[in-house]
């Protein structure tokens, strides 16, 4: 069995463990490869079909041609898209230069926060990899997040024989990570492999292409020829340059993810 | 030339590295990335910038431990990941805490391994976790494992240092039944013996370095050549399909292979291998695939039934022995209920026997206990509230390995070891499912009977205290049913008495579970010759009915219960009061309604 295979097994498993043990279970979907290869393993995993609805959170500043691959995909794949914004947050004016850090946890972690609470969702899916940075590595398959939507890293479930935690207590949800053993370089050889449609703000376009994707303000290009996803792949091989050195809020101090996500960010 | 910051491709090797507290983890996956070209621009910079700004000296274990916590104690509280490669292979290393309040987190790196480095301080030696780090991989099953002397700078290299530790923990692995693949003497903080050899420093040792040793590891292979097995993950209807999914945990499968599905013994056979996004469908799954079928006959399968070819089934049972490590706050502890997760089965379980408790930092036996205590490990006797189905883990260690559930936690893990029957029923569960599995099928096929006999086999069984007019009953059934060309026999539990039962002594007849044995059997051949066995059972209590139940299956039992009392005894199908049993000919048609709607009367010339 090659690795990509491998991979995908392991994914469909974890999918599938989801799809059956939460009732009330959400697919956030950033629009970026990681989670768009979430959702075509899903389709794979459910033969076609996507029982799971998606939920993107629009901080209004997104990069607007993923607003319109991701209406466009949502159409043809048949998807059931929920689209969560922190309005609130919006109207006062929110925005990077009140500090990054406080932007992200506004627009992105307060609004994922509404929309769980309006849809009353116990089960999050999540496109995050472990080999994206330090705190992820830590993660587990299934992540317990508790009523302050807080992820209490230094005591986290064992997770052993893909037996994983699937009972919680009132008011805390569980976040579930099916492509966490993944790399960069799997993703894109899955897409690759796959044949998969993905947003074209990936490829080259005057030397530059996004690497990563995020908020306008926020994300920054590389420097890159790469029109393919085969030129992609040669690219990534060949760099020793991390993937989200272009993300402008894990460089702000030292242990910004880490608070980041001990909030219940992504 | 650096690694890619893409990750590597390629099939990886996961590694977990263990021991004990400071004994240099965290230092030799530090030293492993770094010698082997393995980070990425800028990041270890970025450490010694922390580094420089909290006014520290700079440590190689900083590369992995990402939480502020980590880095300010010094230790590392949960498993983290790193990717590096060799020119053989790229690897997952998994980097596990060593402190024993993070055991929990030390057997989520080591469960999710193909191999492993324990590291023993040289100056320090076998320590607590040494032991209880290594008892748990032979838990685990995790068999390839290398012993790594760290800090060997520290004793001046010393061979007679090296040979003491060699010494002890080899005994020690020894009780066990684990050998160590290799004992390599190293320096992780200087770099000896990990990529570069120390022939300087220690011209003594010829064996291995660290990263000649990691590819020397095989890796785990798929078990293909093992028995099938599918646990059932969840059955979709999504669209005209009915789609049967699971992963293939053991062996393989292919379209037209017929399956048996235990605990539950339905059998079906596989009509189609489903995918999507694919040129073709698949003809065959083999294990470690993410999969699902559908069957040529609609059953009832549900999630936790574990599908296996009909001659190689696994074992099904409610008591077995096991080895358990517990990781839970509160103690594991005999007569509390905990759930079993064990494949895709979830049931309620309880200890019913600690055979011994043992301190798994010394092996030392903890004397007469009934519970053990956050930490330690058990040999122990498990039962189960219904019946499930696994293999032993030296068989087949995925479908024998299990982890506990207490409250929303899972709280352990075990490998089940021993299976022996220690119930009646158990006993007569291992009969069935041999007797099931061995059957010498004639010509005529149990479908071609039913349709000529316009009914299905079944036993129908009338109970109720004496007096109350169960034989008249039975008896007009069996006339009944006869008249309208039905096959009914009545089996007066008087007439296996009188034949296959004569040899047992009254005493015998009426309180052994051999008499209620033999009496399903008799009925089980009936049933197969496509009957409608109708019995009264004054000489049956509630528990033999489970029993009947057992030995007729997959033919029904039915029970008729004749009693005025509000709550009847047991689970029966058709409950009558004395007077309305009085009422022969009403209560008949009741009976005969019933049989039709549980489609076991369907009519002559209807095609089942």
């Amino acid at each position: 069995m090659d690795h990509l295979t491998e991979l995908e097994n392991q994914s469909i498993y974890i999918i599938r463990e989801a799809y059956k043990n939460f009732k009330n279970l959400a697919m956030l979907w950033s629009i970026g490869k990681d989670s768009t290869v979430m959702l075509w393993l899903a389709r794979k995993a459910f033969y076609g079909h996507c029982p799971i609805p998606l939920v993107h959170i629009d901080t209004s500043y997104k990069i607007p041609a993923m607003i319109e691959y991701r209406d466009r995909v949502a159409k043809e794949w048949n998807l059931n898209l929920i689209v969560g914004q922190n309005k609130k947050a919006l109207d006062a004016g929110m925005n990077h230069e009140m500090g990054r850090l406080v932007c992200c946890e506004a627009l992105k972690t307060q609004g994922l926060a509404q929309a769980m609470e309006e849809h009353q969702f116990t089960g999050l899916m999540l496109g995050i990899r472990r080999d994206e940075e330090g705190t992820r590595a830590k993660e587990r398959y299934f992540s317990p997040r508790d009523k302050n939507f807080e992820w209490n890293f230094k005591d986290q479930p064992p997770e052993l024989w893909d037996q994983f935690k699937t009972t919680f207590a009132e008011g805390t949800h569980i976040r579930i990570h099916p492509l966490l053993h993944w790399t960069e370089l799997n993703v894109w050889e899955y897409i690759a492999r796959e044949k998969m449609p993905i947003i074209d703000l990936y490829f080259s376009k005057d030397g530059k292409r996004y690497r990563s994707l995020g908020c306008a303000p926020c994300t920054g290009s590389i420097d890159s020829e790469a029109t393919t996803v085969d030129e992609i792949i040669t690219e990534l091989r060949d760099t020793n340059i991390s993937e989200r050195s272009g993300r402008a809020q894990d460089q702000e101090n030292t242990y910004a993810m880490q608070k980041l996500r001990a909030k219940g960010y992504m | 030339m650096g690694e890619n910051g893409g990750g590597p491709s390629g099939r990886l090797m996961r590694l977990v590295i263990v021991g004990h507290v400071d004994h240099g983890k965290s230092t030799l996956v530090g030293r492993l990335l770094s010698d082997t070209n393995s980070l990425p621009e800028g990041r270890l910079q970025f450490i010694k910038d922390i580094c420089d700004q909290q006014g520290k000296t700079f440590e190689f274990a900083f590369l992995l431990d990402a939480l502020e916590e980590e880095q300010e104690q010094g230790i590392t509280i949960d498993t983290s990941q790193i990717f590096f490669k060799t020119a053989k292979r790229p690897y997952c290393i998994i980097d596990a805490p060593g402190h024993k309040e993070f055991l929990k987190n030390m057997v989520t790196g080591a469960a999710n391994a193909e191999a492993a480095l324990l590291l023993i301080d040289a100056n320090e030696g076998v320590q607590e976790q040494s032991r209880r780090h290594g008892y748990i991989l032979r838990l685990l099953g995790l068999n390839e494992v290398a012993v790594v002397i760290n800090k060997m700078d520290l004793v001046d290299y010393s061979q007679e240092v090296y040979d003491r530790i060699v010494d002890e923990y080899t005994r020690f692995l020894e009780s066990l039944e684990v050998k160590a693949k290799s004992f390599i003497p190293v320096s992780a903080k200087l770099g000896v013996n990990i990529a570069k050899p120390g022939k300087t420093e220690m011209p003594w040792y010829e064996g291995p370095t660290v990263l000649e040793m990691l590819d020397r590891f095989p890796g785990k292979v798929p078990q293909v050549n093992r028995p099938f097995r599918m646990p059932v993950q969840d059955v979709y209807k999504f669209d005209q399909r009915r789609i049967i999914a699971g992963r293939v945990e053991s062996g393989t499968v292919k379209v037209g292979d017929e399956l048996v599905f235990s605990p539950s013994n339905k059998r079906g056979v596989i009509k189609s291998i489903e995918a999507w996004n694919v040129p073709e469908l698949p003809e065959a799954a083999d294990a470690g695939t993410s999969t699902g079928f559908t069957l040529t006959e609609q059953i009832f399968v549900e999630r936790g039934q574990v599908a296996s070819l009909v001659e190689e089934a696994p074992i099904v049972t409610t008591t077995f022995e096991a080895n358990v490590f517990w990781m839970g706050r509160n103690k594991l502890e005999k007569g509390r209920t905990y759930y079993i997760k064990l494949t895709t089965q979830n049931i309620e379980v309880e200890v019913a026997e600690f055979k011994r408790a043992i301190d798994a930092s010394t092996l030392e036996t903890l004397a007469n206990q009934d519970y053990i205590n956050r930490n330690d490990v058990a040999e122990l006797v498990l039962k189960t509230r219904q019946p499930v189905a696994f293999d032993l883990f030296g068989t087949i260690a995925e479908t024998g390995r299990f982890v506990l559930v207490d409250e929303y936690d899972v709280c352990g893990g075990g490998i089940i070891t021993h299976y022996t029957p220690l119930t009646d029923v158990d006993r007569l569960r291992d009969e069935t499912r041999y007797r099931d599995s061995h059957w010498v099928q004639g010509a005529v096929t149990p479908e071609m009977r039913a349709y000529r006999n316009g009914h299905r086999p079944a036993l129908i069984l009338f109970t109720g205290k004496p007096g109350v007019g169960k034989a008249e009953l039975a008896h007009k059934l069996e006339e009944k049913l006869f008249n309208q060309n039905f096959q009914s026999y009545l089996l007066d539990g008087r007439n296996v008495q009188l034949t296959v039962s004569a040899d047992l002594t009254p005493d015998q007849t009426r309180q052994t579970h051999e008499a209620v044995r033999r009496f399903g059997e008799v009925a089980k051949l009936f049933t197969d010759a496509g009957h409608v066995v109708i019995s009264t059972s004054n000489v049956f209590n509630q528990e033999d009915h489970s029993s009947l139940d057992l030995l007729v299956a997959p033919n029904s039992v039915i029970e008729v219960q004749i009693t005025n009392d509000a709550n009847p005894k047991g689970v029966p199908q058709i409950v009558m009061t004395i007077d309305e049993a009085r009422q022969v000919d009403a209560a008949i048609e009741k009976i005969v309604a019933h049989l039709k709607d549980e489609k076991i009367l369907v009519g002559h010339n209807y095609s089942i």
